[in-house]
């Protein structure tokens, strides 16, 4: 177990230095490289722009501003917005809060409903339920979550009035109710993509197992049904989700950044929009190298978990 | 038994794609629609006496379905109708060449890290792993901010986000192909390795990167849509699919058409794309068949 864990760490430190040298990569991309911001101030000569190129080493060759570059990333040193001087750490950390919270509900949501649907049209397959939900989930897919969004405010908010049409809490009021209230409209967007994918996964994860020797010798024991469904086909047919939990976090995070945009709810994937018509490089740098982060991290704590539980994947 | 009996009862593995093909009544459905949303948006402009860029400020915000307008006008009253075809033209087209350069490059990433193994296809398929990392959306948003934004800028930064499971999906066949007979027997008549990749292995591989493509031009249209809609993609007065619902939500309450109509057409392309997909992945390759 031990060396499987340090095998998986060794490769994910591998990743972080190759996606960090194509965030470098991307950041030098920018029209006019890191001091485009100040390039284009008419307070700024060409003097003083190469005293300042040379102060933050700037001139140095390509290879050694990466080192130096990831060096401070590690160690937390992520550069200071250009918009309000912040540190590019301390802006991302103060819009975390609202995302993870719309992340997490429609998470439970997701995995809930989809797991229920796609455990049902596996054991009735071919049924109407189960032709129903696959067609559903492909068109669930296929829904720009913008639209359905937009879809959803128009019914929810201006026909009905039942829902706000976006932001966090109501200014002045923000008790728990009130969260909630607003919750609701994005986390139902956001999950609306992932209950699609976990039922989908779900259903094929299922239709594997029942079909497995054991089931039927369970059977042919005279297990009761019921008995052989929770205890021998649902605990093997669960494992495998640990593994769609790492797959899906990025288009979560995607999601999350759509749902946020169209909701104006105050997270990372709005702060990520904003910075990008302020032409912020440094916090769209930073949100980008902070989601690839949580990419990596997730995909490995969901293999380090699906080698706890199933000892198959250490051995193998 | 004669050969003419025996190819009776066998089907020609042509003939056999094509009959379950047919049973998959949603994915011929999907090709349909496909046919007429191409055919519509082609030759849909001419037939109409709307300009898409014309605007007429006398018929702002005119209802669908009450005159002559079909779909009726936007806010700077332009015809609804004649901008999602000529945005049927930008979203389609971008959606189809972007699939086009995203599978040339990964058909090519892949083919080379299956084909050399070792150092070549570690270092290639870590790349792969990498930028598979980043959440695309962010992404491609990033990309976006730090170029002029366009028809042909959007199309390139799609594919750059969207050749990675291609490279994939290419690199474990090719893995897998080039220890069989047909290559090694190539290998042994002194093919070189560029032909054999390319001429022997590739091709064998046709049925999944078919079925890649298809699932990348749905992919590659709703990142149009995404990018679009955030005003990071295509730049109005041109039209596209994702475009057009850009200003929807500011008019929702007086005009819910301008975000209806648009987001349909997406919805329907997309599912269409992606129906095809599944229907040819049972067709292609019946051992694919992941329920």
């Amino acid at each position: 177990m031990a060396r499987y864990v340090a095998n998986r760490l060794a490769q994910a430190i591998m990743l972080l230095v190759i996606v960090s040298a194509i965030g470098f990569a991307i950041l030098h991309l920018a029209p006019g490289g890191p001091l485009s911001q100040f390039a284009a101030s008419a307070q700024m000569t060409q003097e003083d722009l190469d005293r300042v190129t040379k102060q933050l080493g700037l001139d140095r060759p390509l290879p050694i501003q990466y080192l130096d570059w990831f060096g401070r990333m590690l160690k937390g040193d992520w550069g200071r917005s250009y918009r309000d001087g912040e540190p590019v750490l301390t802006v991302i950390s103060s819009h975390l809060g609202a995302t993870l919270e719309l992340m997490a509900t429609a998470t439970i949501i997701a995995v809930l409903l989809g797991c229920w649907i796609g455990i049902l049209g596996a054991l009735r397959r071919y049924s109407l339920f189960d032709t129903l939900a696959t067609v559903g989930a492909m068109v669930a897919l296929s829904i720009p979550t913008f639209w359905f969004g937009l879809v959803t405010i128009y019914v929810f908010s201006v026909k009905l009035g039942w829902l706000p049409a976006g932001n966090r809490e109501t200014v002045g009021d923000g008790s728990l109710l009130d969260l909630l209230h607003h919750l609701i409209a994005p986390a139902l967007v956001l999950a609306l993509v992932e209950t699609a994918m976990w039922g989908r996964f779900m259903r094929s994860s299922m239709l594997e197992v029942i079909n497995q020797d054991y089931i039927r010798t369970a059977r042919a024991k005279g297990m009761p049904e019921w008995r052989i469904l929770t205890v021998h086909a649902l605990r093997n047919a669960l494992l495998p989700m640990i593994t769609v939990a790492g797959l899906q976090f990025p288009t979560l995070l995607g999601g999350a950044l759509v749902a946020e945009t169209v909701f104006t709810w105050p997270g990372m994937g709005r702060l990520f929009l904003d910075s990008i018509g302020y032409r912020d490089y440094p916090v769209v740098m930073g949100i980008l190298m902070f989601s690839a982060i949580m990419v990596l991290i997730g995909s490995l704590l969901a293999d380090i978990f699906y080698a706890v539980v199933d000892p198959r994947i250490r051995v193998g | 038994m004669t050969i003419a009996a025996l190819s009776t009862d066998q089907p020609a593995p042509g003939q056999a794609a094509w009959r379950r093909f047919r049973r998959h009544r949603l994915a011929l459905a999907g090709a349909v629609i496909i046919l007429v949303l191409v055919l519509g948006s082609a030759f849909g402009p001419y037939l109409l006496p709307f300009d898409d860029t014309y605007i007429d400020i006398m018929k702002r915000f005119a209802p669908p379905f009450a005159g002559a307008h079909i779909l009726g006008t936007d806010e700077l009253g332009r015809d609804v109708l004649a901008r999602l075809m000529m945005g049927g033209r930008v979203s389609l087209s971008v959606g189809i060449v972007a699939m086009v350069m995203a599978m040339a490059v990964g058909i090519v990433v892949g083919a080379f890290a299956g084909f050399y193994g070792g150092v070549v296809g570690a270092v290639l398929m870590r790349l792969v792993d990498a930028v598979l990392c980043f959440p695309t959306i962010f992404l491609l948003l990033a990309l976006a901010a730090l170029t002029e934004p366009g028809p042909v800028t959007t199309t390139v930064l799609i594919a750059a986000t969207a050749w990675m499971s291609v490279a994939r999906i290419v690199e474990a066949q090719v893995r897998s192909l080039r220890e069989r007979e047909f290559a090694v027997a190539a290998l042994a008549f002194g093919s070189s390795n560029l032909r054999i990749m390319f001429r022997e292995l590739v091709p064998n591989a046709i049925a999944p990167i078919v079925v890649a493509a298809t699932l990348n031009v749905a992919q590659a249209i709703l990142l149009e849509s995404y990018v679009s809609y955030l005003g990071y993609g295509i730049q109005p007065p041109a039209a596209s699919w994702g475009n057009m619902l850009n200003n929807a939500q500011i008019y929702l309450t007086s005009a819910p058409w301008l975000a209806i109509a648009p987001g349909l057409a997406i919805t329907l392309a997309v599912t269409s794309f992606n129906f095809l997909g599944d229907g040819l992945r049972d067709a292609l390759d019946p051992r694919m068949n992941i329920p």
